[in-house]
């Protein structure tokens, strides 16, 4: 089934989210939309599965024109959307998730033994190694999203959108995905996937469309490298690595020893994990999500009083201080997900960059804030941080999630560092932002401040460690090299020890390793 | 303690943040339209009204002029003993609606801010009743008891609303900081306790009027009672000024103060305000104190400037309409200042329009209700007054006239 887009525009008031777009995914092939975060992406494709109507425009499937009153038009079409965030019911068994929406019923009493049968011939055909009885919370997140996949085909769907999939899955999963991805296309099955990971794109588009600004900026080939293809998304040439110096150390160093996190549920989450960070070095934290990176990072910052063991910033303990004496003692933080931990929607661009310095002298006074003072840093900070923003006086919420992340960097690097901690510093930040908080860590580095980076991107890891320490299971697997060959680290990261790893690698010499860094 | 800081209780911004959040225009519009239903009904209940719809396809319009009739008279009626009576013999007679409006407005100030600052907080302080009636026992007992000239009185008489409800308050901050549970069913409890306890004290030696059987308190010292700011005959006293101050208080509280962006913070997103080293809990504590302190100062102007005595009833409907003066107010300062004279004007005008036009004075309470109705359904008013919609995703109708607009 072929679908078309013709000269679609979607605009909100004044704003034009998607702007006179063309677009055509044939039978038998990978379409990619590329654009970077705030580009209109996830626009279009409410627009294509029936969330929202074209202002202007139409779609065509199968060169018949066709309008969606809603997602159940477009479901009806042949148009299955595995979302960003799966739209499952974790308590429900797969079947049932499957079946809902679509159940077929025996007199009163639900049918799901058809739905079962279907899940299994699905499953079989493109090894999907779904069990139709197995209760979806219970599933890893790779898992999960082939359950979203496996509705959308037990609908029939012969188009498939898949909304940034790999944003949540792990390096092997997304492997998995993109394997399945290419039997869905043999099937001859219509992709359409949207991601701005170019290592994926390139592996498996047949066709590129970059979008920028709501437009289309032009078609691109999957064999053009890695830095063409970011430069046209962003309309600039983009530096994908992170320059940087040899480390020059400092006598700052920060020392963790037996750290050890148990969590409400018995299970541990930090395993008796040990290591060293030195002054102007950067520690980069790899592991997959759920790890015990994220617990790490809450734990330096005091959001775990239940901790055990030690850790040491310049001889003085922290372990067992509150988290506004921890960020007292210097410590920068910047948590993973900003919209949860790291920024307050509702308030100003000003009150987000003094959140955790609203009560310091050089904001307040006498239990009264420094109105004048807050909006003068304000002003700072967004010239400083190239922060685009209408008025300081503006929600957080109404930035884009570049400059959303740049005001919690901001924030936390606008007071004297004694260590700077920073969890997925650029999730879902687009790519020019990307270099310019990568520019920033390094430059704090560079003053002689201890750098702990938690990242589940590879690339990020590379590109800014000095050392990387590999989590797996809340325990320290290894503290390694920055020049550790990637397959070697993927092994660590699923539970290989340095050694295993190092052999296994060995014996793959005959394959040649995959180069760390792309676009060179 | 064995919750860790994480596990502190730390829900999202709820449905009530949002309700007592929304805009200006939605306030004026809820109380609009409630004006027009409740004209309608006015209108429907008026006998004149009545016996003219038994003819109505006869003469329709003899049905709708003796409905607007009704309805508008009322409402004149309603203004009339609410801001100004164009025929009282004297000056004092004409504005003396306007200063009983004031009068009766003033503990509804204080409540209403209580639980406006609690809303900021993320917290619904459902219990301000209570702390209405400790704040009146407290500062009763110290008005009946304290035998001190007035200059050394009325202070006292503050301080002892601000204590009696501030503890009443903060011991429910207290309990759901320290044990998670939830502050509405931890206030409505505090509610009960805190109307039987009233019960129970008058008819105790404690505060009871001696020789009396009733459960009533002795009436209040002329030392130990607010003074009047105009005077006889007006009931205007002493109250209104504290109101006012406390708006402004509480105005700098949320707005300048330090203490007030931690509220606001643990408010909007209790995980970032963790995150940036801020205590939830304990800023449970101190925002339900507050909170309780201002519904407190409610039961001492009760106590010391309407009633100057302590009765059973001493706190009335005053803790529940406060939740919907702070509502209609966005839970704003001055949105709830004069939110809250709204209120008053409806009870004293009310009075009025009951004697003057025969129609029931429980039309102000569906007023009340319909007001608060729309504001807990902003769609409705949305689209009855064609507002924009503050969320992201446009209304059908403004994006069907923005597509107008680009097609002309």
């Amino acid at each position: 089934m072929k679908l078309e887009l013709r000269k679609v525009t979607k605009r909100f008031g004044d704003f034009t989210a998607n702007d006179s777009i063309d677009l055509t995914v044939t039978p038998g092939s990978v379409h990619c939309l590329l654009g970077e975060n705030g580009a209109g992406k996830s626009t279009l494709m409410n627009v294509i599965f029936g969330l929202y109507r074209p202002t202007e425009g139409q779609i065509y499937i199968d060169d018949q024109p066709v309008n969606f009153k809603g997602p159940e038009d477009a479901m009806a079409a042949g148009i299955g959307m595995v979302h960003q965030h799966f739209m499952l019911v974790p308590v429900f068994t797969v079947a049932e998730n499957v079946a809902l929406g679509s159940e077929s019923v025996k007199g009163l009493t639900l049918d799901l033994e058809t739905t079962r049968q279907k899940i299994r011939e699905i499953s079989d055909r493109y090894g999907f190694e779904v069990d139709p009885d197995a209760l979806v919370e219970d599933l890893p997140v790779g898992v999960q999203q082939r359950v979203e996949i496996i509705k959308a085909l037990v609908r029939e769907a012969q188009v498939l959108i898949l909304d940034e999939p790999t944003a949540v899955l792990t390096p092997a999963e997304t492997d998995q995905l993109l394997g399945i991805m290419d039997q869905l296309r043999k099937d001859g099955k219509s992709l359409l996937f949207i991601s701005h990971k170019l290592r994926e794109v390139r592996e498996i588009s047949d066709d590129i469309t970059v979008i920028r600004r709501g437009k289309v900026v032009g078609q691109a080939d999957p064999s053009m490298s890695s830095s063409e293809l970011a430069s046209l998304m962003v309309g600039k040439e983009v530096q994908l690595t992170v320059d940087k110096e040899e480390p020059t150390y400092t006598d700052k160093l920060f020392e963790v020893e037996n750290l050890t996190l148990i969590g409400d549920n018995g299970v541990p989450l930090l395993k008796e994990v040990s290591f060293q960070v030195r002054g102007g070095e950067i520690l980069a934290v790899a592991g997959v999500q759920g790890n015990g990176q994220t617990e790490l990072a809450e734990t330096i910052i005091g959001l775990h009083p239940k901790a055990t063991g030690s850790m040491k910033l310049g001889g003085k303990e922290l372990l067992g201080l509150k988290t506004k004496q921890v960020l007292a003692a210097g410590v920068g933080f910047v948590p993973e997900d900003r919209n949860k931990d790291g920024l307050v929607g509702d308030f100003s661009i000003a009150e987000n960059l003094i959140l955790d310095l609203y009560d310091r002298p050089q904001f307040s006074a006498a239990g009264s804030l420094k109105k004048a003072a807050i909006a003068e840093n304000a002003r700072q900070a967004g010239d400083l941080f190239d922060i685009r923003m209408g008025s300081i006086e503006h929600h957080a919420s109404t930035l884009s999630g570049g400059n959303q992340q740049k005001i919690v960097v901001a924030r936390e690097l606008s007071r004297d560092l004694e260590l700077f901690v920073a969890s997925q510093p650029t999730r879902g930040v687009d790519v020019g932002s990307i270099e310019f908080i990568h520019k920033r860590i390094v430059q704090e580095r560079d003053k002689g401040l201890p750098v702990i980076i938690v990242s589940t991107e590879l690339d990020e890891v590379y590109g800014l460690a000095d050392r990387i320490a590999v989590f797996f299971h809340g325990e320290l697997m290894w503290v390694v090299p920055a020049d550790t060959p990637r397959s070697v680290l993927g092994q660590m990261m699923a539970g290989a020890s340095y050694s295993e790893a190092l052999e296994a690698e060995n014996q793959d010499q005959a394959r040649p390793t995959t180069p760390w860094s792309e676009g060179e | 303690m064995s919750e860790t800081q994480k596990n502190t209780p730390a829900p999202q911004p709820s449905t009530w943040a949002k309700i007592a959040g929304g805009n200006i225009g939605l306030s004026i519009g809820a109380v609009l339209a409630s004006f027009i239903l409740g004209g309608l009904l006015i209108a429907a209940t008026d006998p004149a009204t009545q016996k003219a719809a038994s003819y109505f396809f006869a003469r329709p319009t003899d049905t709708l002029v003796a409905g607007w009739t009704a309805a508008t008279e009322a409402y004149m009626a309603l203004f009339q003993g609410a801001f100004y009576n164009p025929a009282g013999r004297s000056f004092a007679q004409q504005i003396r609606p306007i200063t009983e409006t004031l009068t009766v407005a003033t503990p509804l100030i204080f409540a209403g801010l209580a639980v406006a600052l609690s809303f900021r907080a993320g917290l619904f302080n459902i219990g301000a009743q209570g702390q209405v009636i400790l704040g009146a026992l407290v500062s009763g007992w110290v008005a009946i008891n304290a035998g001190l000239p007035a200059a050394a009185t009325i202070p006292l008489i503050i301080l002892g609303g601000i204590i009696g409800g501030g503890i009443w308050g903060g011991i429910i901050g207290l309990l759901k900081a320290k044990t998670g549970a939830h502050e509405v069913i931890l206030s409505i409890m505090m509610n009960y306790i805190a109307a039987n306890l009233l019960v129970y004290l008058l008819k105790t030696p404690l505060l009871q009027r001696e020789g009396s059987s009733n459960p009533i308190s002795e009436q209040l010292g002329a030392d130990a009672v607010y003074p009047l700011l105009l005077g006889n005959p007006f009931r205007l006293h002493l109250g209104f000024i504290i109101a006012l101050l406390a708006v402004l208080f509480v105005s700098w509280l949320l707005n300048r103060s330090t203490l007030g962006f931690r509220l606001r913070a643990v408010g909007a997103n209790p995980n970032a305000a963790t995150t940036a080293g801020i205590s939830v809990s304990n800023s449970y504590i101190i925002v339900m104190a507050i909170s309780g302190a201002l519904a407190g100062l409610a039961g001492s102007a009760q106590v010391a400037g309407t009633e100057k005595v302590i009765s059973t009833g001493i706190a009335g409907s005053l803790g529940f309409d406060a939740i919907t003066v702070a509502l209609l107010g966005r839970s704003t300062p001055w949105g709830t200042f004069w939110a809250a004279l709204l209120f008053g004007a409806f009870r004293a005008g009310g009075v009025t329009m009951q004697v003057s036009t025969g129609t029931d004075i429980d039309i102000v309470l569906v007023l009340q209700a319909l007001i608060v109705l729309f504001i807990a359904a902003p769609p409705l008013v949305r689209a009855i007054f064609r507002l924009p919609n503050p969320q992201g995703v446009p209304h059908k109708k403004s994006a069907r006239k923005s597509k107008k607009a680009q097609e002309a």
